[in-house]
């Protein structure tokens, strides 16, 4: 049999709330502590406790932190999915199961391996505690893997008593359970398995954390002082984050007394209204919702445009329309959110890629929302946000100072001429503005969402409101130069295609560039971080023949925005998609691109045919 | 257009402890009918704040859609206003005043506004005793959709049209004390008397103030059969007491009837002294208060003055336990804990 180092996919199927979540994480988590390069993904269901739910971990020695199709190894402690989870391992892979009850006779298959470990007679065995029972079931298994797979018992040894520092009880307990596991697989089996783990130093300082927390304390660092949200998956855990690094670092010790404010709103329209109205009155606030919320939200995202108010709205995408299946992860929000709102609109949108940018993206929000005056999303999804991700870790130059934008203050009042709330003084298509409270006499205006003229004094005056609308398109193109560039993979153009994609697609694109390259099929590669779209992004799309737009969704809603905004032939953008729910994977992109370049070449082939 | 304002000033006009004529109050021309009941309303909270010489920009006027929503143009022109979208004011006003606590906040609103579009809002903004003053300008009618009824429009009140309302009215102050509201306040816009030391106190209060002023609508809500207009509510309006604000603590000295004279110490120290007309009724007393309400709306009556008031109950800033600087005048140094605890957080993720 041939030896797989570091290279295989291990899902384990269990029931939600049996407590399999920690046991999970600590075996994600102790092959990342081995040095190896490791992704997990939850697979949830909508539901708190008795559905099925799995947890899959990607090993991948080369890096490569997206989705595979596949399963080398099955962990199964759910009946209830047993036969579909049977069904879902590669020819050649392993199912462990619970054999403390005998596995059903339909349930063989001739191509794959089994490994019956019992766990639950085991735990009932060793511990009295109904609850401890269940809980220490999953351990089992944890420490029949560690032998199977050649796992670093200190690490995961570690771990445990990390989780459990001075509970001397949970963690004898905790280790008991991993030798039983250990010591059944010793007795039993030959270990290690085909598929198996040896210690490598990959990982160096990089940190292993999901999305949604490094958007949480990203907002910390970016000076968000209100927040207001209403309880939404998978976008809950922001709040939650940002609450916690709160309550850490911005509570007083003597006194209690904080330095935020954090509002449970009644819906998704007053967390918005809430936002607006403290960014208008000089404070960062932010809310964290999903598409359902950026729905309700459309209204005051377009009041917030147009009366040029600064706002930041952490979107963590999940699979829509309507209610959709609120616990999978899709790009799908992104023409909603780029066009929220009746009228003209447009918005200012990143695209984080990982937590690293999850936590730099929300904090330089905070500045483009300010220096441009108008809501910025950062436009995540749940597969980014609610998953542990192996990230560059969290950076901050400690000189950093926060860009509060174009706000006069008493001083600069007084010596100013009159002053013009949407007076494009500098060219840039950005006014001036004041908080209030500024100044007795000068300063103050009306910000509404009708109409007015430089000076905020309402008007019906057709001329002064054309006036604002193409002051506020000068502004777009000054958006243009100041959001984040796209990535570019490559100096010069070494191909006639290129690939384009953003947010979480990127993983599992910079998987199928490799793959294609190995296939001898040489693609340029770009990384969207934001629209407006830059001149780099322009100038990629002009110097491709042609380019496939990589996302997760449908309807190719990044590509519509590229034929709109930039005048491109909408032959030359190619569409490859996913949207089932579940993270896009290197092959689903590398067998779209095959098949559209064949067809291409057949059709060529029978249009010379044609032609003779 | 409801009057023309002449530019010229006496130059003697009284001024203010701040130095500040009544004419730094004032705003923009208003655009609503002549007669409307919100230009007196508008006229009221600017003689209140010249006289209690608020610093005319310590305070933001947020409002949301409808005739109502547009009269905050048309005082204090040296504030900051913000008029937001339909029904959304209490969620606007309640960032703004988690950005700054040391300003005084007025919300304007009306029927259409609080009482359909913006219930949500308006029972959730109650709920947090947001400090802030909400006024809502009841006429019973969207005016400026030309006059359809709105929740508030009584049971068989008879439109301008002839139709007669087939539902039951919203009673927008019962409601505020049901859900807990921490001053609750009704009036008349055509009782100045009344309605601006009723102001006074609302500003003075820390917490929640509502004013549900009744306003007619001269346009399409002043016709006979109608229960807001002029003459309806001038003929069932019925006084619960009269009131003072008394500024400053003086020694007590009272012409009223032992056991009619309460008084109500605000936060601030200033006082309320209500001098009661309805002996069955204890401002203090919710259910006392809602009983009352009850009794008056069986006999058509339109209970007026302070009607509930509760010091004890926290704002929203006191519940978060928000720091005494205003939120928007921190800085850098005071909210980004900085290079050396980012390792540290990074740390724990390794």
């Amino acid at each position: 049999m041939t030896k797989t180092v570091n290279d295989f996919i291990i899902r384990f199927a269990n029931v939600n709330g049996t407590g399999s979540a920690s046991a999970n994480y600590l075996f994600a988590k102790a092959i990342f502590r081995m040095g190896i390069p490791v992704t997990p993904k939850n697979i949830f269901p909508s539901n708190i406790q008795g559905l099925p739910t799995w947890y899959e971990v990607r090993v991948s020695e080369k890096g490569y932190l997206g989705r595979r199709e596949g399963i080398d190894i099955l962990v199964s402690v759910n009946p209830q999915s047993m036969a579909q989870d049977i069904k879902s391992v590669k020819p050649g892979g392993y199912f462990m199961y619970d054999s403390t009850k005998k596995l059903p006779t339909p349930y063989f298959r001739e191509d794959i391996h089994y490994l019956g470990v019992p766990m639950m007679e085991m735990s009932n065995e060793a511990f009295s505690d109904p609850r401890k029972r269940q809980l220490l079931k999953n351990i089992i298994y944890v420490g029949a893997l560690a032998k199977l797979l050649n796992m670093d018992y200190s690490e995961i040894e570690k771990l445990v008593g990390e989780q459990f520092e001075g509970k001397k009880q949970l963690i004898d307990a905790n280790i008991q359970a991993l030798k039983l596991g250990m010591d059944y697989v010793e007795a039993n089996f030959d270990y290690p398995l085909s598929f198996h783990l040896e210690r490598r130093n990959l990982i160096k300082d990089k940190i292993l954390v999901d999305g949604n927390t490094a958007c949480g304390l990203g907002a910390v660092y970016g000076g968000a002082t209100v927040m207001a949200w209403y309880p939404i998956t998978p976008s809950t855990s922001v709040a939650e984050a940002f609450e916690h690094y709160c309550e850490a670092y911005r509570t007083d010790p003597e006194t209690g007394e904080k330095k935020f404010a954090i509002i449970q709103a009644e819906d998704e329209l007053a967390a918005m209204g809430m936002v607006i109205g403290a960014n208008w009155n000089g404070a960062r606030g932010f809310t964290a919702t999903s598409g359902p919320g950026v729905s309700l939200m459309n209204e005051f995202l377009g009041l917030a445009y147009f009366a040029e108010v600064p706002a930041v709205l952490v979107d963590v995408q999940r699979t829509g329309p309507s209610t959709g299946m609120p616990t999978r992860t899709q790009q799908s929000d992104i023409l909603l959110a780029a066009y929220a709102s009746h009228g003209d609109t447009k918005h200012v949108l990143v695209f984080p890629a990982t937590p690293h940018e999850c936590f730099e993206m929300t904090a330089e929000s905070f500045d483009l929302a300010e220096r441009l005056q108008t809501p910025i999303m950062v436009m995540t999804d749940l597969d980014l946000g609610m998953n542990d991700h192996i990230s560059e870790p969290f950076h901050w130059d400690q000189k950093r100072k926060y860009d509060r934008g174009k706000v006069l203050n008493a001083e600069e009042l007084e010596h100013i001429g009159r002053f013009g709330r949407y007076l494009d003084v500098d060219g840039d298509g950005i006014p001036y503005r004041t908080y209030p409270g500024t100044h007795p006499t000068k300063g103050s205006f009306f910000t509404r969402g009708t109409s007015r003229d430089e000076y905020a004094a309402y008007t019906e005056d057709g001329a002064a409101y054309k006036r604002n609308m193409d002051r506020l398109m000068v502004k777009w193109e000054t958006a243009k130069k100041v959001v984040p560039k796209a990535h570019l993979y490559q100096k010069e153009n070494k191909s006639e295609i290129g690939i384009l994609f953003y947010g979480t697609s990127t993983f599992s694109a910079e998987e199928a560039k490799d793959i294609l390259e190995e296939n001898g099929i040489i693609v340029d590669a770009i990384r969207i971080r934001a629209f407006p779209f830059g001149e780099e992004v322009v100038q990629f799309i002009h110097s491709h023949s042609t380019v496939f737009v990589i996302e997760q969704n449908r309807d190719a809603q990044l590509r519509s925005m590229m034929i709109m905004e930039l005048e491109t032939n909408p032959a030359k953008l190619i569409p490859v998609l996913n949207y089932d729910g579940m993270p896009i994977t290197a092959d689903a992109i590398k067998n779209q691109i095959l098949k559209h370049l064949n067809l291409e070449n057949t059709q060529h082939h029978e249009l010379s045919k044609t032609a003779l | 257009m409801s009057y023309l304002k002449p530019l010229f000033r006496h130059p003697k006009l009284p001024k203010n402890k701040l130095g500040y004529t009544q004419k730094e109050y004032e705003g923009s021309l208003s655009t609503l009918c002549a007669g409307c009941g919100h230009d007196s309303i508008s006229a009221a909270i600017v003689q209140a704040c010249f006289e209690m010489s608020v610093e005319p920009h310590k305070v933001a006027k947020i409002s949301g859609i409808g005739c109502s929503s547009k009269t905050p143009t048309y005082f204090l022109g040296n504030s900051h206003g913000f008029n937001s979208v339909h029904g959304r004011m209490p969620s606007v006003a309640t960032g703004a005043s988690m950005a700054n606590k040391d300003m005084v906040y007025f919300g304007v609103s009306g029927d259409g506004d609080s009482a359909s579009i913006g219930m949500g809002q308006f029972v959730h903004v109650i709920r947090r005793n947001l400090n802030m003053v909400y006024i809502v300008m009841n006429n019973g009618c969207y005016g400026l959709t030309k006059g359809q009824d709105s929740a508030t429009a009584d049971q068989g009140s008879r439109s301008k049209a002839g139709s007669v309302n087939p539902f039951q009215a919203i009673d927008l102050a019962s409601l505020a004390i049901e859900l807990g509201a921490t001053f609750v306040a009704q009036s008349f816009s055509g009782d100045k008397q009344q309605l601006v030391p009723l102001i006074k106190a609302a500003m003075h209060h820390k917490g929640f103030a509502f004013l549900n002023v009744i306003s007619p609508c001269v346009t399409f809500n002043n016709n006979p059969g109608s229960t807001k207009s002029y003459d309806y509510v001038r003929e069932h309006i019925e006084a619960t007491s009269t009131l003072d604000f008394v500024p400053e603590m003086p020694e007590i000295k009272t012409n009223y009837e032992k056991g009619k004279s309460t008084r109500v110490a605000m936060h601030d120290g200033t006082l309320i002294q209500l001098n009661k007309l309805a002996t069955d009724w204890n401002p203090e007393d919710r259910v006392s208060v809602a009983n009352a309400l009850q009794h008056a709306r069986t006999k058509n009556e339109i209970l007026t003055g302070l009607l509930y008031v509760n010091t004890e109950w926290k704002d929203l800033h006191g519940t978060l336990s928000t720091c005494s600087t205003p939120l928007n005048k921190l800085k850098e140094t005071d909210l980004c804990p900085g290079t050396e605890v980012l390792k540290e957080i990074n740390a724990g993720y390794r």
